[in-house]
């Protein structure tokens, strides 16, 4: 049954083309995450990529930090408070990175 | 009623027939295999095994999406209730990203996948699943794994230590884990996660069976006869 259910989830995902919403125009915003480790958290991968630099020639880099960019295209009465919800509980780990909220449009 | 066990399959799960295996072999209990996406455990465990692999393809980051799947819900009851949960490698992984173990997995220090044996010094005697060991005792078992760092802030560390709360540490340099911290209990002493792999080193053939302890331990606590 559960796995039923995950085989419907595309389908409902697509819910937007039913019949009921042809032709409206559904209003979006798109809002990216960016999630960095926190000051103190190791980070090999960017003492790596600054190796790499240095290794290639470029001078005058004191530090790397990589981090990650998530672009999340919503429904624009998606609330703050539920972008900060998705952020806390899945985007970002709080116990070794921040999160910071930018909307685009 | 024997010892009763459940081994949770992710997508991307790879050492969940190794650990149903070795628990059938050890306690000579039964092992049921359980789907990520079923929404219910069987009734009356003694034992919960998430084990080792890539879940979701470490999307995102090592057992974040795991964490969030259906069947956790129903394992992170099950640990509240003091149902024994061992969550090997990606399983370690698993439990700090659904808040059931402190701390986090970051990527090993060296940035390079290790996989060897590891000499590991027992932390503690004192837990469901290590009472057959004793403390500061050398075992040897074996790794695979990217990201094994283990981090947690140091006060954490500290009351990890306070509290009797490492299992296991590193003997030697591994993964550039905080504390050469190898595994950890929860708060209640009924959740380990530990990056070695204890289901790998239970036979002769294996070149070891210190990690038959680990399921041993856990039989002789819960108080099941085989």
């Amino acid at each position: 049954m559960a796995r039923l259910a995950q085989l419907a989830l595309p389908f409902a995902a697509l819910g937007g083309i039913g019949p009921t919403n042809f032709g409206e125009r559904v209003r979006t915003m798109k809002v990216r995450v960016h999630v960095s480790l926190k000051n103190g958290v190791l980070d090999p991968q960017g003492r790596a990529i600054h190796h790499a630099l240095e290794g290639m020639g470029f001078a005058g880099i004191n530090d790397v930090r990589a981090g990650r960019l998530i672009e999340l295209d919503l429904a624009d009465d998606v609330t703050d408070a539920a972008i900060d919800e998705m952020c806390a509980k899945l985007l970002a780990n709080q116990v070794i990175e921040n999160y910071r909220i930018e909307k685009v449009s | 009623m024997g010892f009763t066990a459940a081994v949770i399959t992710f997508p991307g799960s790879n050492c969940d027939r190794d650990m149903a295996v070795a628990i059938e072999e050890i306690t000579g209990g039964t092992v049921h295999r359980v789907w990520h996406g079923d929404s219910d455990l069987p009734q009356g465990l003694d034992f919960i095994g998430l084990p080792g692999g890539f879940s979701y393809g470490d999307y995102l980051r090592s057992g974040a999406m795991a964490a969030r799947s259906r069947i956790m819900q129903a394992v992170i009851e099950q640990a509240a209730r003091g149902v024994a949960v061992l969550g090997v490698c990606n399983g370690f992984q698993v439990l700090t990203e659904a808040g059931l173990l402190p701390g986090a997995l970051l990527r090993n220090d060296g940035q390079k996948f290790v996989c060897r044996d590891i000499s590991l010094t027992v932390g503690t005697s004192q837990s469901l699943f290590t009472n057959g060991f004793f403390k500061d005792q050398k075992i040897t078992i074996p790794v695979a794994h990217h990201d094994g760092n283990f981090y947690a802030d140091a006060a954490t560390l500290d009351r990890l230590e306070g509290e009797d709360r490492v299992a296991f540490r590193y003997a030697e340099p591994v993964n550039g884990s905080q504390r050469n911290i190898a595994g950890v209990l929860n708060d209640a002493g009924n959740v380990l996660g530990m990056m070695p792999h204890p289901e790998r080193m239970i036979e002769a053939a294996h070149g070891g069976s210190d990690g038959r302890v680990v399921f041993e331990s856990v039989l002789r606590a819960v108080g099941v006869a085989a």
